[in-house]
């Protein structure tokens, strides 16, 4: 008994360590990972990476050359076993912090973040204002009088 | 007094701001290069002109040297071809070239037909060493000083004007700093 359950242990690894070798090695025709979880965290990470040559665009979307090498980056750090973070180190170090759409909260970026509670902020402080100047004016009951 | 004060002050917010924006003279696709103040990236690529010859940054150590980023179907690397010729006739500093994803052939025919203004020119078939410099769009011009440090990289054309303003007082200090 102990032999069986010995054996098919030995069975299980086995073929998990044989499903994770093939998942390493298999990127279909179409450039999709066939590892499922490989590939959600390529579209993820691809998508909040900036493709510099039309900067509005991402590198999930673009067709700019520059944006098919870099999908070709992320996909084999992907493969390589590196983490999320890595690979936005690795773009932030050669590209700037600007080739990520959402960049991290740090003092270089804390306006940006920062600017809409400010701007919120500044409009409640305006219709505040606002509001009390009213409350002190007279009311004005009275039907406007006719020409 | 502040009836009158405030709109004044956002007035001349709004007036330095626009200088800065709408300024016409402002690349606004330019981006600053984080390399700035870091090591150049290492590459080691064969030559354009002689496959056979490994072209390597480590090579360059101890000299102040400029790497142009171009390639045969970068438009804008044509238009800046006749200063990097005027700047090379000059041999302030060795100038390398990195062909960035381009083709052999088409590559030595421009350097046959144009005049070749390159130390030496390395071929970056897949992009991989370009990817590593930060580069996004050929012509780019990096400066590299003399410990190997990346101090100025310079995005579009490059001209006669520019080299002497940008690059020729950099060079100088660098070259200061070193001594």
């Amino acid at each position: 008994m102990k032999r069986l359950w010995l054996s098919m242990a030995l069975l299980v690894s086995l073929s998990a360590g044989f499903a994770c070798a093939e998942a390493a090695e298999s990127v279909d025709a179409n450039g999709q990972l066939q590892d499922t979880g490989l590939q959600n965290r390529f579209e993820a990470i691809t998508k909040d990476l900036r493709c510099l040559v039309c900067q509005n665009e991402s590198i999930a979307d673009s067709n700019a050359d520059l944006a098919v090498d870099l999908r070709q980056q992320v996909r084999e750090m992907l493969i390589a076993g590196k983490s999320d973070a890595a690979i936005f180190d690795f773009m932030t170090e050669r590209y700037g912090e600007f080739v990520r759409f959402n960049p991290p909260l740090e003092t270089k970026t804390l306006f940006i973040w920062g600017a809409p509670f400010l701007m919120l902020l500044l409009g409640v402080g305006i219709i505040y204002r606002i509001v009390r100047q009213r409350s002190r004016m007279p009311v004005d009951d009275e039907p406007a009088t006719g020409p | 007094m502040w009836k009158f004060l405030l709109p004044f002050a956002a007035f001349v917010a709004l007036v330095v701001l626009f200088a800065f924006g709408l300024n016409p003279s402002r690349d606004i696709h330019a981006l600053p290069s984080p390399l700035i103040g870091k090591a150049a990236p290492a590459y080691m690529l064969s030559d354009v002109l002689d496959p056979a010859r490994v072209d390597s940054n480590a090579d360059l150590k101890g000299q102040v040297y400029v790497l142009n980023v171009w390639a045969t179907w970068c438009v804008a690397c044509r238009e800046e071809h006749e200063a990097l010729l005027a700047i090379s006739q000059q041999h302030v500093v060795p100038l390398i070239g990195l062909d960035w994803k381009d083709q052999r052939d088409r590559a030595k025919q421009w350097l046959e037909q144009l005049g070749n203004p390159y130390q030496a020119v390395a071929f970056d078939a897949d992009g991989r060493a370009a990817i590593n410099w930060g580069v996004y769009g050929a012509p780019e011009t990096y400066l590299v000083d003399a410990q190997g440090r990346v101090i100025f990289k310079y995005i579009s054309p490059l001209t006669q004007e520019v080299w002497v303003r940008e690059f020729l007082p950099r060079i100088a200090a660098a070259r200061r700093e070193g001594a």
